[in-house]
């Protein structure tokens, strides 16, 4: 019986050590450790939600980087069919302007042979005139060397002019 | 496996302390036994009387052991008699039956109790009666040493907090603060829900008090070898503190449904029903921890006992193996125990302080 009988110096001295150490340590211990854990624990947490903002951001960027690059690409694919088709436009030109003059060329050269051969034929005409001229004057002198030929040919001639 | 693992490795120097406290604690019990056969061949050895000396409290602190009962150290005794204060050294009053005369009163020890004697050395109950122990006994001056061990730890571990701000714990702040957060977060916050913060300091200073008492009552010699949570008036004082912490903070909540059960039919039953409660919860919490860390050291004492009951070292291997095994339970119970007078506790004052059913 004297086991469960609680003796009062023993109670007055737990109640007593007990509101002590409640105190001492409700003050100096248990209020600055939960709170450094808490706030260990909060920075932890935010620690941890800043690394996850961070990776999406991360992400976000690698994306847009990407978009960015795709858009450069298809950007740059483009330049490059405009300046193709610029260059293919200018050339053509190019040879366009270059076919346009040398037909031109052409023609005045045509032109001016036509007039060459013309002035050239005109004066070749005149030549065998001349020298047509020269040798009918050569077979005519030729021919009416001799007096009775002269005569015969005016008889002829005389013959065939029929009085009208 | 070199030697150096082998060293290393738990087990081995779990077993090496295991070892060394039974060699500490076999040494004194051994020579008392061999006392007790040649000396004092008439004196009969009483397991009860040793066991019940040990898990009772007493005005001397045993040096090695509860078998030893030569060698103790004596304790103030102060008494509150209707003459005023009497303070003086439990000394006078040892070897038991001694009656010392203060110059107010003549006292003597009967059963660990101080009792007044008149003048011709009899036992005056009446005037026993009258005069209020309030001696500085074993069990206060184990508790003042684990109350000094406990601000000593938890102070520098504070101290560490505030020097560590952010970082990592270290040393003995690792080892605490697992059971800081397991409180906080297993024992308080599940129970009481966002108010749990006021309730923090109490709920920790008696999860650690409990915890260290307990396993400072397992140690076999000098700075252990008590039994204060098995000690009825510490469990008494600490479930009536919670007996007022829950009923000083309960809401209208918690008084309606103790004074307004639902059927109104039901008020003649219900409300004694609940009145009871109130005092059998913590006298559930009261009873449970002392009987559970008394019933331990019961145990173990009494294994001991064999060995002196069979006066034979033949039996001390069996009751060896059987304490080594009993002080791995204790040793959980020592948690365990801590853990659910917490629990409790917390889940009271959870009751008490919840919103809304």
């Amino acid at each position: 019986m004297d086991l469960v009988t609680p003796s009062i110096g023993l109670v007055f001295w737990t109640t007593l050590c007990f509101a002590i150490l409640l105190f001492i340590l409700g003050k100096f211990a248990w209020k600055p450790i939960l709170a450094a854990i808490s706030e260990r624990e909060k920075s932890i947490e935010s620690a941890l939600s800043m690394a996850e903002a961070a990776k999406e951001e991360m992400a976000r960027l690698t994306s847009e980087n990407d978009e960015l690059l795709k858009q450069a690409r298809i950007e740059r694919d483009n330049i490059l069919r405009e300046a193709k088709k610029v260059k293919d436009q200018i050339i053509g030109e190019a040879k366009d302007a270059a076919n346009a003059e040398a037909g031109r060329m052409i023609e005045r050269a045509r032109i001016e042979i036509e007039n060459q051969k013309a002035i050239a034929m005109a004066d070749v005409k005149n030549q065998v005139a001349t020298l047509s001229i020269d040798i009918a004057e050569k077979i005519l002198r030729k021919q009416f060397e001799d007096q009775k030929k002269q005569d015969q040919l005016v008889s002829d001639l005389l013959k065939e002019v029929k009085l009208k | 496996m070199t030697n150096g693992t082998i060293l290393n490795s738990k087990i081995f120097r779990i077993s090496l302390i295991c070892a060394f406290f039974l060699i500490l604690g076999g040494f004194p019990k051994l020579a008392m036994s061999q006392e007790n056969t040649s000396e004092n061949t008439e004196k009969k050895f009483e397991p009860k009387d040793v066991i019940l000396e040990h898990i009772s409290d007493s005005h001397s602190w045993p040096l090695a052991l509860p078998f030893v009962e030569e060698k103790h150290i004596p304790l103030p005794v102060i008494l509150y008699t209707d003459k005023g204060l009497d303070v003086f050294s439990s000394g006078n009053l040892y070897p038991e039956g001694t009656v010392y005369s203060s110059g107010k009163n003549s006292y003597k020890l009967e059963a660990n109790k101080i009792k007044v004697v008149d003048a011709s050395g009899t036992v005056d109950e009446a005037g026993s009666k009258k005069v209020l122990d309030f001696s500085i006994t074993r069990n206060v001056v184990s508790m003042f040493m684990a109350i000094a061990l406990l601000l000593i730890v938890f102070l520098s571990i504070s101290s560490a907090y505030a020097k560590r701000v952010g970082k990592a714990p270290k040393g003995l702040q690792s080892w605490l603060e697992p059971l800081i957060v397991f409180v906080r977060d297993d024992i308080a916050i599940p129970n009481m829900g966002h108010k749990y913060v006021r309730f923090m300091p109490l709920l920790l200073t008696i999860f650690f008090f409990i915890l260290i008492n307990n396993l400072f009552g397992m140690i076999p010699f000098f700075p252990g070898g008590y039994n204060l949570t098995g000690n009825i008036a510490v469990t008494l004082t600490l479930s009536v503190i919670i007996l007022f912490v829950v009923n000083l903070n309960g809401n209208k909540h918690y008084w309606k449904h103790i004074f307004v059960p639902n059927p109104w039919w039901l008020f003649p039953i219900m409300i004694p029903v609940e009145i009871v409660s109130i005092f059998s919860k913590p006298i559930a919490l009261m009873i449970r921890l002392f009987a559970n860390i008394t019933a331990g050291h019961i145990v173990i004492l009494s294994l001991i006992s064999l060995i002196f009951i069979f006066k034979s070292l033949a039996v001390s291997p069996v009751s060896v193996v059987f304490v080594v095994f009993m002080d791995c339970i204790e040793l959980l119970v020592a948690f365990l125990q801590a853990y659910i007078f917490t629990l409790l506790s917390s889940l009271f004052i959870g009751m008490a302080i919840e919103e809304h059913h």
